[in-house]
């Protein structure tokens, strides 16, 4: 096998940084649930998927410090990533970093991405990467039961009462704009130009993600919303306001301790 | 058990184990008189009473406070802790600290199911909690005022909480007697991960070091109280001895503890902020200093620093979440045939 | 209105490896089964200790009563709340 250019490892060590930031800024969100949750069973639930996610994290950031360093070992760890870069240096999709909202939102959140990260997780089992593909085999059981229970609650939702469904076909409403971000191509394009075999074309896991999600939605009674926004930047570093505030939270005690061992 | 909660308060009409009236009307004396010589005998085997047995009121109300209380204890517990997972200072520790107070959830849910095998609901005994009627340990009513907070729960709090729970193991009460068993299994990595927290930040940096024992010089008295009043003081130790509930007397359990603790903390780099405490050879043991009962009374009360913003968040999460229960309820019903099958 | 008293009461048995039967390990509330089973997958088998997991609706039980013979009742019968001990003592907990 060749050596990896410089281009070809640079734009790897993007694409698995924006892998592992989607897991992790999410992660840390249902986290954020824990002792907040409408019944025990959730607090349980939730905690169980953050940390699926926050494993899948660690694993992607702490790939993405290896390839950094070259295998010399001087890449940065998976500390120094996900505490010490800023927002701007963070490459995640936008819908992961939107508030909680009621349960209702954060099941929207849930069912859209955890349906994309399925498709993504079943497509990087192709990888040429080992380390992704190994990766994928272990997140795509993982991803298949979050999906499965933001279904569950998608479902329960909508055709539950009045004011559940209301309240879920809001939150359809407020997450729906994120979605056109999560398959576009466009900031991806040089991380699938440099690493044929690699990367995944996201825009190839839509028909596969709307061919799930659609017939969930119309189970549950809820309406599919055609948003007259869309969100991108997210690949780029530019992101919503909230980044700055969970980041400022999540990293202020490590970046109060430089050097330090926990 | 996260110690001993509400013995401080004078007992409730006292419990008298004969004046359980029997369930049946004629020979009723009779049948209620072997019912009570069986359950006698069992206890006396130090065999296990099962949910179905007949058992004395005294008992049966015993149990369900004392299991519901732990199970609040572990579920309002996952609050302190919880305080400190989206700051947690690596994803290693963010990741530990997560699962444990999940841990903790699953604790609770543990308890609860055992309190229901005595005839109890769930939502009773939540709404007893909401209304401060039932407590939960008082250690949890301190703040967690810094990540070294974290290694002092675990090591000092679990570590009591150890102490209390592996005699219960063997409860005279089968569900609670199991429940402990898979509980206490489970425990022993929450201790540990304690204890690890704090020998970390104890050889780390300065500010780390006296994080650590500024962290222990908070929970080290609060620790001790969760033995609960010394057993002359204690009202239920007798009887709950008699029935197998409780295996060893407060200040036994609180004994062990200190001179666990006491060698723990040399390993650890460590003070105990106990000018008191010191080994007596006469005795085997540590002796150590006054505890300061006024403040557990104080805050079993409702007078600690938390117990306000424990409720609240309890209470809120319960309020908040109504909606979502009752639309998985509202589900259930409109589906009740389909949910019968596996999904 | 059933959400003010909670969801019904489940009770859940795992497997925990090929070869063993299913073991009676709690329960828990669930609005209905397809809930019962992912709760119980959550709360009962964190550690992995699941290959199959039931759920019955406690409702469900048909238990013998201990009435039904004398005070004395014959531990044989066959009972739904029996629990055989299939937990092993953890290692270094010390009992009296």
């Amino acid at each position: 096998m060749t050596a990896p250019t410089t281009r070809t490892s640079a734009a790897l060590v993007d694409y698995v940084t924006g892998l592992g930031d989607d897991a992790l800024v999410l992660s840390h969100r249902l986290a954020e649930w824990i002792t907040r949750a409408p019944q025990l069973e959730e607090d349980i639930a939730l905690a169980n998927i953050s940390l699926d996610l926050l494993g899948q994290a660690r694993t992607l950031l702490g790939y993405a410090g290896e390839l950094e360093g070259g295998g010399a070992g001087t890449g940065r760890s998976e500390d120094d990533l996900a505490y010490l870069r800023d927002e701007r240096e963070f490459r995640n999709l936008q819908i992961v970093e939107i508030g909680n909202g009621d349960f209702a939102v954060t099941i929207a959140r849930q069912l859209i991405f955890s349906a994309y990260q399925f498709e993504l997780y079943s497509a990087l089992l192709g990888s040429a990467d080992e380390t992704l593909a190994g990766l994928a085999a272990k997140a795509v059981k993982e991803v298949a039961y979050h999906r499965d229970h933001a279904t569950q609650w998608t479902l329960r939702l909508g055709d539950g009462t009045e004011l559940s469904h209301r309240r879920m076909q809001a939150a359809l409403a407020s997450t729906w704009p994120y979605i056109e971000e999560i398959f576009d191509p466009a900031d991806v394009a040089d991380a699938l130009a440099a690493l044929p075999g690699i990367a995944v074309d996201p825009a190839t896991l839509r028909p596969a993600w709307a061919a799930y999600v659609r017939p969930v939605l119309a189970q549950a009674t809820l309406t599919e919303p055609r948003p007259n926004r869309r969100t991108r930047g997210g690949r780029r570093g530019l992101h919503t306001e909230r980044l700055g505030h969970l980041l400022a939270t999540m990293q202020s005690l490590h970046r109060a301790h430089p050097g330090a061992s926990w | 058990m996260y110690g001993n909660i509400d013995r401080i308060e004078p007992p409730d009409a006292p419990s008298d184990a004969t004046s359980d009236a029997p369930a049946d009307g004629d020979g009723g004396g009779m049948v209620a008189a072997a019912r009570h010589a069986e359950f006698d005998r069992l206890i006396a085997d130090d065999q296990r009473i099962e949910p179905r047995d007949w058992m004395p009121d005294g008992y049966r109300k015993t149990l369900i406070r004392q299991i519901a209380q732990h199970a609040h204890s572990e579920i309002i517990g996952m609050q302190p802790e919880g305080n400190w997972i989206t700051r947690a200072p690596s994803l290693r520790r963010k990741a530990i600290l997560i699962a444990k107070v999940q841990d903790e959830a699953g604790h609770g849910l543990y308890l609860y199911s055992a309190a229901e095998t005595l005839g109890v609901d769930r939502e009773d005994l939540l709404d007893q909690l909401h209304a401060g009627k039932q407590k939960y340990s008082s250690i949890f009513n301190y703040p967690t005022l810094s990540w070294a907070d974290m290694g002092a729960i675990g090591w000092l709090v679990d570590g009591a909480a150890i102490l209390n729970q592996v005699p219960l193991c063997r409860c005279s009460y089968g569900p609670y007697g199991r429940a402990m068993v898979r509980i206490c299994k489970e425990e022993s990595f929450h201790q540990r991960q304690g204890f690890e927290i704090l020998h970390t930040l104890s050889r780390g940096t300065p500010a780390q070091h006296a994080m650590a024992q500024d962290a222990v010089n908070r929970f080290w008295w609060p620790s001790l109280m969760m033995f609960g009043p010394p057993d002359e003081s204690s009202a239920h130790t007798v009887q709950s001895k008699a029935w197998g509930i409780k295996r060893f007397g407060n200040d036994e359990l609180r004994q062990r503890f200190v001179d666990m603790c006491v060698d723990q903390a040399r390993v650890l780099g460590l003070d105990l902020p106990d000018p008191d405490l010191r080994w007596n050879a006469e005795r085997g043991h540590h002796d150590f200093g006054v505890i300061d009962w006024a403040e557990l009374n104080r805050v079993i009360r409702g007078d600690g620093p938390c117990n306000a913003d424990r409720m609240a968040r309890r209470v809120g999460a319960h309020e908040d979440g109504a909606w979502v229960r009752d639309a998985a309820d509202a589900y259930a019903a409109k589906h009740s045939r389909d949910t019968a099958a596996v999904a | 209105m059933s959400g003010q008293r909670g969801w019904p009461l489940w009770e859940v048995f795992v497997r925990a490896r090929r070869g063993l039967s299913h073991q009676h390990v709690g329960s828990l509330h669930a609005p209905d089964a397809a809930m019962a089973l992912r709760n119980a997958r959550d709360v009962y088998t964190r550690r992995g200790e699941g290959v199959s997991i039931w759920v019955v609706p406690a409702s469900a039980i048909a238990a013998s009563s201990p009435d039904e013979k004398d005070a004395f009742f014959d531990p044989a019968l066959d009972k739904a709340y029996r629990h055989p001990t299939f937990y092993d003592v953890p290692e270094g907990v010390s009992h009296l």
